[in-house]
């Protein structure tokens, strides 16, 4: 499963570093780091933070094209 | 056309993520036909934005970017293989390989490309580095990780700057040479980029503005560059942030007004043959696109943004599987984001197309603030730093053409309320010239043909 953040949406609420920290950290006051592959054991706390969003940037899904490989 | 516009072949040129928010939403739509998508890179779509942030940083290794899909797409992927020609008239796209595609519609989304360093056989000296791809990222990162004595940054655009902010936070030593008077100045203008430039200073950047860098030394591996203003420095690593290059060469017979700047289409990005006349079955969008917006004088805008990639991929997408009357114009106000030197940088509108610009929230001194930018009495674009939840209130503004300087708002007011020029480079001194010459006098006998970038 992978992520991606519309940062253009982000507004740094920073929900999503609060309910899944190993995936989503904030760098610095307002920016936000995170890792686009989800790792096993992870994908619960991610799906919380995707409907926490307060604006609703975060996209989840599997991977694109990874059969195409 | 194969009857119904929601049946057919539709092929997708480029694999990225205009190619990718595509192809989903032409599925979203309905579209029940065959679907292509071929892609220069190896790698299915990936996200590039944190390439020069978390890969860089060493957080994220370069292959984790992949971006996910938000629904099953059906879709033949064509990966590790370029598109060399397009034949308008018997309606296929021509391969690396030899194969050739056949389509009944096409989307064009093949981006850009890093400028490469002009000299050849210095940009083959081990340790010069651009950063566009994945495959960029990863060895760039590797190189990072060996541990330099310094990096040279050569270009101190988004890119460029980002690149500088990952190796001092890496603690190393950076050099910055950027040919303008400061860092950001072509995207931001003046007062913000003479804001960029003490914050890279402060963060112990070696930043030197007004010089460009004249030679890469080395044999076999760099050691070293020289300036335009006589000095020269020690590096093992330059990275060449001068830009993207729109791929458009493979385009170059295609009869469609394609060059140096891009695809040019119209606002529903249907793409314009080389006369300027509107093509019904040949689409283009994302970074390669070069499209009207009425916000801003129906001027001809190319965005590399990440959000212009997505917004104009749907918008071409619904618009390829919709007969004329229910087709839609890309109009999303442009946006983008940058993270740099601990400062989140936020733009909405356009800041080049602006003649005035102030602080109207925050100040400079304390790098938290919003700089409102206008062009003849209105407001054209709003940037934040470190303020990004105010952006949204301006962004009202530049899509109701608000007055410029806007009234004094609820927020407080530091930095002066008086507009300063806001020092955007003009864009005619960065202009390619034409990509077309006419021919010809007699109407009949009026031709348009291609002129090869200079």
């Amino acid at each position: 499963m992978n992520v991606v953040v519309d940062l253009n949406r982000c507004q740094g609420y920073a929900q999503c570093a609060f309910l899944a920290p190993e995936v989503f950290t904030m760098h610095g006051e307002e920016s936000l780091l995170y890792h686009p592959v989800v790792p096993d054991g992870q994908l619960e706390q991610v799906r919380r933070a995707a409907v926490a969003c307060p604006v609703q940037a975060i996209v989840m899904g599997e991977e694109a094209g990874a059969g195409a490989r | 056309m194969h009857g119904e516009p929601r049946d057919g072949r539709i092929v997708i040129v480029g694999a990225s993520l205009t190619g990718l928010r595509a192809a989903e939403k032409l599925r979203e739509e309905g579209f029940t036909g065959s679907l292509t998508l071929v892609g220069e890179e190896p790698q299915p779509p990936y996200d590039r934005p944190p390439l020069s942030k978390q890969v860089l940083l060493g957080k994220v290794p370069a292959g984790h970017t992949g971006l996910p899909q938000r629904r099953e797409l059906d879709a033949q992927w064509k990966l590790g293989v370029r598109a060399t020609g397009l034949d308008p008239i018997e309606k296929r796209v021509l391969l690396a390989d030899g194969a050739e595609v056949p389509f009944d519609r096409l989307l064009i989304a093949t981006g850009t490309r890093a400028r490469r360093w002009p000299h050849p056989a210095e940009g083959a000296l081990d340790g010069v580095f651009t950063l566009r791809t994945s495959d960029e990222a990863r060895r760039l990162a590797e190189r990072l990780d060996a541990g330099p004595r310094r990096v040279l940054v050569i270009g101190a655009g988004f890119t460029g700057s980002e690149i500088a902010s990952a190796c001092r936070e890496r603690g190393l030593a950076v050099t910055v040479a950027e040919r303008g008077p400061a860092p950001l100045v072509g995207a931001l203008g003046g007062t913000l980029g003479a804001l960029a430039a003490k914050l890279q200073r402060a963060h112990g950047v070696d930043l030197r503005c007004g010089v460009t860098v004249t030679a890469l030394e080395g044999d076999g591996r760099l050691t070293g560059a020289q300036f335009s203003d006589g000095t020269r420095i020690d590096a093992d690593i330059a990275v060449v942030a001068l830009g993207a290059v729109r791929n458009t060469e493979w385009l170059v017979e295609s009869g469609l007004a394609a060059g140096p700047r891009g695809v040019t289409c119209d606002a529903g990005c249907r793409a314009f043959d080389m006369y300027g006349i509107v093509t019904d079955d040949i689409f283009a969008a994302g970074d390669v696109a070069r499209f009207p917006h009425p916000l801003f004088e129906y001027q001809l805008l190319s965005l590399e943004h990440w959000g212009n990639a997505v917004a104009q991929a749907e918008v071409a997408a619904h618009n390829m599987v919709n007969p004329g009357p229910r087709r839609r114009p890309h109009l999303t106000v442009p946006a983008f984001w940058s993270s740099q030197f601990g400062l989140n940088i936020k733009s909405v509108g356009v800041p080049t197309f602006s003649d005035q610009v102030v602080i109207a929230q925050g100040s400079l001194k304390d790098a938290r603030l919003v700089a409102v930018y206008g062009y003849r009495g209105r407001v054209t674009a709003a940037v934040s730093v470190n303020q990004a939840r105010s952006l949204e209130y301006y962004q009202r503004l530049i899509e109701t053409a608000a007055p410029f300087p806007p009234a004094p708002g609820a927020a407080d007011q530091i930095e002066s309320p008086d507009p300063v020029p806001s020092d955007v480079p003009d864009p005619k001194l960065l202009s390619h010239g034409p990509t077309v010459a006419l021919t010809g006098h007699l109407p009949d006998r009026r031709l348009t043909v291609v002129q090869p970038a200079r």
